[in-house]
């Protein structure tokens, strides 16, 4: 190759590198630096969290073992040589799977049509008074911070042992979270038509019916809809606490080493849980197109 | 504004017949699904056991137990408490960690630009998507009967349920880079390896990071609940101060727990700009 490379003056070189070299070395310094101190966290997080490698690596066998046990009947032979016997209970856990659908759907419900009360109140560009934003924006946030099952466990002392504690619970939660995320729907919602609908001396109510509610009716509702497939999950161990559902049956099965079917009822789980995430994805494609899904 | 003629409305009615006359099947559509979306309300709440009288019971109670909790007062244990905060704190970012470590690998195995073949990349998703179908608070109750009652618990539980989501969240940065980087790498020689540790991983860990911070933000809050199931923390010590009724310290600790989820979305917020600059964080 005979192309010349131009080589600059040693002296501005020499210059060029330094700063090069120095530069390099400070982005090298805070690396290590906070490497460092991320190391000496996980350090103290590991003596906190009572971490031993031992136990893990002594019960690490016990894990991998577990689901050798679960995936085997009483019999010894596989489960999967014997669904009669593997999915004896099927009758039951259907219909406690129906309940868990159900309470999600019922808690879904609620909980958007509370988030949909409040949500013009929480947004930025229709509040009718910063106050009251104020407030319910602590309001939401509060619901959707506690968790689900912290709910769950209040109201299965104030309502009772049963599913309605954890439609309740999943209703509050549902609030919290659908709320804040209606509210930015309609803070990116075009103003221009709320201008016109006010223009011609409609009351604040109108104005939401009419101008800012056709623009964002589509997301909410794929919001919702995604809130559905988030609940169906949650429904699923409310029954830890004793608030209705699978995961009732799931905790005994657990706790009492029905080894088969806890496997049995898991493999429910994640089934209907696939299903409902391919139905409500179908779903909303359907509803909206492509263009609400962005 | 004087009336349109008579003549113009039918012309326009002319050239938009779907505006005009929508067939029945279109009106008809939304008060359908509306009625079937109520029906199924209505036939829940029979089927659930609402009743007018057991809400309102229930909502006495709950007025009352809300009343019981004013002002929140930890009594003498305030000291067990933050210890048990900071026991959650650790599992949250151990738990972290500990999945991040495991999801890296194995994201690059489910990412489409990296393994070409459907045959090693089909299972290794599915894997994934089956751990993160099983809920967090199962995993803990399955690492419970593993390794015992205690933090430790709480810990595996979360790398194991996070290492479903951060797997799937990193393979998805790691297909939507640029691939010029890497084309770059490859063509000054750069072997396979290279090119990952050149090409691709410099495009992909500002997105990673900001993501485990996320998941550790949010892990936060998963780490009081699995406590509730006994995998430590301060979930334990909030669902047995619930069962015994001791109402004042149940609001003293979820002051707790929020004022914690708070300060940690602050701290990781912060974080997460200085990672990705705030444009990204949209």
């Amino acid at each position: 190759m005979t192309v010349a490379v131009s080589i600059l003056p040693t002296q501005q070189l020499a210059a060029l590198n330094d700063a090069y070299r120095k530069a390099i070395a400070r982005k090298r310094l805070r690396v290590a630096l906070a490497t460092l101190l991320f190391v000496a966290a996980l350090i103290v997080a590991a003596i906190g969290a009572e971490v031993n490698l031992r136990t893990l690596f002594t019960y690490f066998g016990n894990f991998v073992s577990y689901f050798d046990r679960i995936l085997k009947l009483d019999d010894g032979s596989r489960v999967w040589t014997n669904f009669g016997e593997w999915f004896w209970g099927w009758r039951k856990w259907l219909r406690f799977l129906g309940e868990t659908l159900l309470i999600s759907y019922v808690g879904t419900l609620i909980g958007s049509v509370f988030a949909f009360a409040l949500n013009f109140f929480a947004a930025e560009n229709t509040s009718p008074a910063p106050w009251l934003r104020f407030v319910v924006r602590r309001l939401l946030e509060f619901a959707r911070t506690v968790p689900g099952i912290v709910f769950a466990l209040i109201f299965v002392i104030a309502f009772g042992l049963g599913p309605m504690a954890g439609v309740l619970a999943i209703a509050i939660h549902s609030t919290g979270a659908l709320g804040k995320l209606f509210a930015e729907i309609v803070e990116n919602a075009d103003m221009k038509p709320v201008e016109g609908v006010r223009s011609t001396g409609a009351s604040w109510l109108s104005c939401m019916r009419f101008a800012v509610l056709p623009q964002v009716v589509a997301g909410y509702a794929s919001y919702a809809l995604l809130r559905f497939e988030i609940n169906v999950r949650e429904a699923s161990v409310m029954g830890f606490v004793g608030a209705g559902g699978i995961g009732q049956e799931l905790v005994v099965a657990i706790r009492k080493f029905y080894y088969s079917d806890v496997s049995a009822i898991l493999v429910m789980i994640v089934l209907t849980v696939f299903c409902i995430d391919i139905a409500t994805g179908w779903l909303r494609g359907r509803l909206f197109g492509r263009e609400a899904r962005t | 504004m004087s009336q349109m003629p008579r003549s113009g409305a039918d012309e326009l009615r002319a050239r938009y017949p779907d505006i005009f006359d929508r067939p029945a099947s279109s009106r008809l559509a939304v008060p359908a699904m509306l009625c079937l979306a109520f029906g199924i309300f209505a036939f829940g709440l029979v089927d659930l056991d609402f009743s007018p009288a057991r809400l309102a019971t229930g909502l006495g109670q709950l007025g009352w137990i809300t009343l019981m909790m004013l002002p929140p007062d930890p009594g003498a244990s305030l000291p067990l408490y933050l210890k048990a905060l900071g026991e959650t704190l650790s599992i949250a970012i151990l738990g972290t960690t500990l999945a991040t470590l495991l999801a890296l690998p194995v994201s690059l195995l489910a990412a489409r630009n990296i393994v070409r073949s459907n045959i090693v990349r089909f299972p290794v998703r599915r894997f994934l998507d089956s751990i993160r179908g099983i809920d967090m608070l199962i995993w803990a109750l399955v690492w419970i009967n593993v390794v015992g009652l205690g933090p430790f618990a709480g810990v595996l539980a979360i790398a194991v349920s996070d290492f479903g989501a951060l797997g799937k969240l990193f393979s998805e940065a790691i297909e939507a880079a640029d691939q010029k980087q890497v084309e770059g790498v490859r063509a000054s020689g750069g072997n396979a390896l290279h090119e990952i540790r050149f090409g691709l991983l410099p495009e992909v860990l500002p997105v990673v990071a900001g993501q485990v911070l996320y998941f550790i933000e949010s892990n936060t809050r998963s780490a009081t609940i699995i406590g509730i199931v006994g995998a430590g923390g301060i979930g334990l010590q909030l669902a047995e101060q619930i069962r015994v009724l001791e109402w004042q310290k149940v609001s003293f600790l979820i002051l707790m727990i929020l004022i914690a989820v708070a300060a940690i979305d602050w701290i990781s917020g912060k974080m997460r700009f200085a990672i990705i600059g705030r444009r990204a964080v949209a």
